[in-house]
């Protein structure tokens, strides 16, 4: 790690090392391009920390999970990876329920650590049946020509397929937001996450509220892992890396709020495509070090948390 | 009869509050609970409302049994309370903490939902404030708020803690007023207030809790006249108003568990 750490220095601080407007612009739009990716994953960590105080540490499995859903999915049927998410999206928010109903609504607003246990060892459990019903083969959603295209812009190529993914991010976020912001179910979402006695008090189930709310967190879930199996492959043991990007897109800007995670999303993706630039190997580790440096600088992440 | 209580009993680790309470209120009654510091009022209207578990006994709502029912269940079936330190939704507006009530409380949708929100606001004065956050209110308005929230849940029965302490006279003026127009168009009330003064000039029954069980029952002004609860729970007279203050006074930390 040592070597190419200073290589990578020795880089950055040559002047012979070409600054290429172009290339610094295209970079930079790319790394946004991906971080709306790694914000939509962020977003359903986002929503059950600000919400039900539970961290899912299965959460990137259920990302992979996804994908793999997508997968059978494709090969059964005609569709191809974004049009199975029609039927993929509704049997996410299925399991969803039925987790929270089965599993999680004993374990929430107890002490934290319970449904840490719970989620780890359901990450566990879902790593091996994949792996079981998988193999541990790497597979890839077929993007088709899309993965292709690109869109030339004044010297640039941007690809379509990271265009559409943002696009879809920003529509979810959008969406999530304005249903916790502006509608009575969003308040009672937000009066539960305040204070849960008293929301039952005025008549909130908080039980069946976080069955619907896990059910939605895995349809969002759930168009992550089909936008971003088709850009990178994915194996049974993927989860964890992707449980990490969510992590640090959730934490950077600031816990439980929605927006934030948004932003963080994108510094974690711009981070890893300049790392990526100046040495391949390093993309993601040049994300983990801007997390640190962003954390060292402001611990309580970079916007007020809010508390959904 | 809207509420109908047989032996309940509540304990928290070895702490006995209610041994063994039984109490009967009817439909559109005026109840007033009074009761020195611990006699077990704030626990008692936990039991009702769900917060707490009865150990034992039964309660029952209109010929429905509650004893099963969480406090979300027990709120559709039409019970509210409010709370002597008040908890509003720090996070929503001033509207959104009724619009939760009338969506989740009393089961309506869309417009409906929405316009039993701002009633209740006006009701309870607080309709220029609806878009403010809950959290840029005074304490006189968060009491507000939290009596807004308990009636936009459409209550048959409202249990209202300590509403009245801390306001002004011409506040507690307006106040009883108010809860006069609610218990009128048919909703039962229980209200626990130390102001004794205020109570009885409204209630039309009245109740005294010592020590989680019922020391007297009936018109306030008979009430009032037992030597026990003069002497025990009141201190001195009561024509005089120097007593009422005495028993504010003494009040005011009977707090939720």
């Amino acid at each position: 790690m040592a070597r190419p750490l200073m290589l990578t220095i020795m880089r950055l601080l040559t002047p012979t090392l070409e600054f290429d407007m172009l290339v610094f612009i295209e970079t930079l739009i790319n790394g946004l391009l991906l971080g709306a990716l790694y914000a939509l994953f962020g977003m359903g960590l986002s929503l059950s920390l600000g919400v039900m105080r539970m961290i899912n540490i299965a959460h990137g499995d259920f990302i992979v999970l996804g994908a793999y859903l997508s997968s059978v999915i494709v090969m059964s049927t005609d569709l191809g990876p974004l049009a199975s998410l029609l039927l993929l999206l509704p049997l996410m928010f299925v399991i969803g329920w039925l987790l929270q109903v089965v599993l999680f609504n004993r374990v929430v607003g107890r002490d934290p650590l319970s449904p840490l246990l719970l989620t780890f060892g359901l990450s566990i459990v879902i790593q091996n049946l994949l792996q079981e019903g998988f193999s541990a083969d790497t597979r890839s959603l077929p993007a088709g020509d899309l993965a292709l295209q690109g869109v030339e812009l004044g010297g640039m190529s941007i690809g379509v397929l990271p265009l559409i993914s943002a696009a879809i991010s920003i529509a979810v976020f959008w969406f999530i937001n304005r249903l916790i912001h502006r509608s009575p179910v969003g308040a009672a979402v937000r009066a539960v996450a305040d204070d849960q006695e008293t929301a039952r008090l005025v008549g909130v189930n908080d039980k069946r509220l976080f069955a619907y709310m896990t059910g939605l967190i895995l349809v969002t879930v759930g168009i992550a892992s089909v936008l971003y199996g088709m850009r990178t492959p994915f194996s049974p043991a993927s989860g964890p890396e992707r449980l990490i990007f969510s992590f640090e897109a959730v934490v950077l800007g600031g816990l439980g709020n929605l927006w934030g995670t948004f932003i963080g999303g994108l510094i974690i993706g711009v981070s890893q495509l300049f790392g990526a630039r100046i040495d391949t190997g390093l993309g993601p580790f040049f994300g983990h070090l801007v997390f640190l440096l962003a954390l060292i600088a402001r611990p309580q992440g970079l916007f007020k948390g809010g508390k959904s | 009869m809207i509420l109908e209580m047989v032996d309940i009993r509540k304990a928290y680790g070895k702490n006995v509050v209610i041994p063994g309470l039984s109490l009967t209120v009817n439909e559109g009654e005026f109840v007033g609970v009074i009761g020195p510091n611990g006699a077990g009022k704030s626990t008692l209207f936990g039991v009702i409302s769900g917060e707490h578990v009865a150990d034992s006994g039964s309660i029952q709502m209109a010929g429905e049994n509650l004893s099963g029912l969480d406090a979300a269940a027990r709120c559709h079936r039409g019970v509210a309370r409010t709370f002597q330190i008040p908890q509003p939704f720090l996070g929503l507006s001033v509207y959104e903490n009724t619009l939760v009530s009338a969506t989740f409380g009393a089961g309506l949708h869309g417009e409906e939902a929405r316009e039993s929100a701002r009633a209740a606001l006006l009701k309870t004065g607080l309709l220029t404030l609806a878009n403010n956050g809950a959290d840029t209110l005074t304490l006189l308005q968060r009491k507000r708020l939290e009596l807004a929230r308990a009636i936009a849940t459409q209550p048959r029965l409202l249990l209202l803690d300590e509403v009245a302490g801390g306001l002004t006279d011409a506040e507690v003026g307006e106040l009883l007023e108010l809860i006069v127009s609610i218990n009128q168009s048919g909703v039962t009330v229980l209200w626990i207030e130390h102001l004794v003064h205020a109570l009885v000039s409204v209630a039309e029954r009245l109740v005294v809790l010592a020590e989680g069980q019922i020391v007297a029952d009936g018109i306030p002004k008979a009430v009032l006249d037992v030597p026990a609860v003069r002497e025990t729970y009141l201190g001195s007279d009561l024509e005089d108003d120097e007593a009422d203050s005495v028993v504010a006074d003494a009040g005011g930390d009977d707090v939720r568990g």
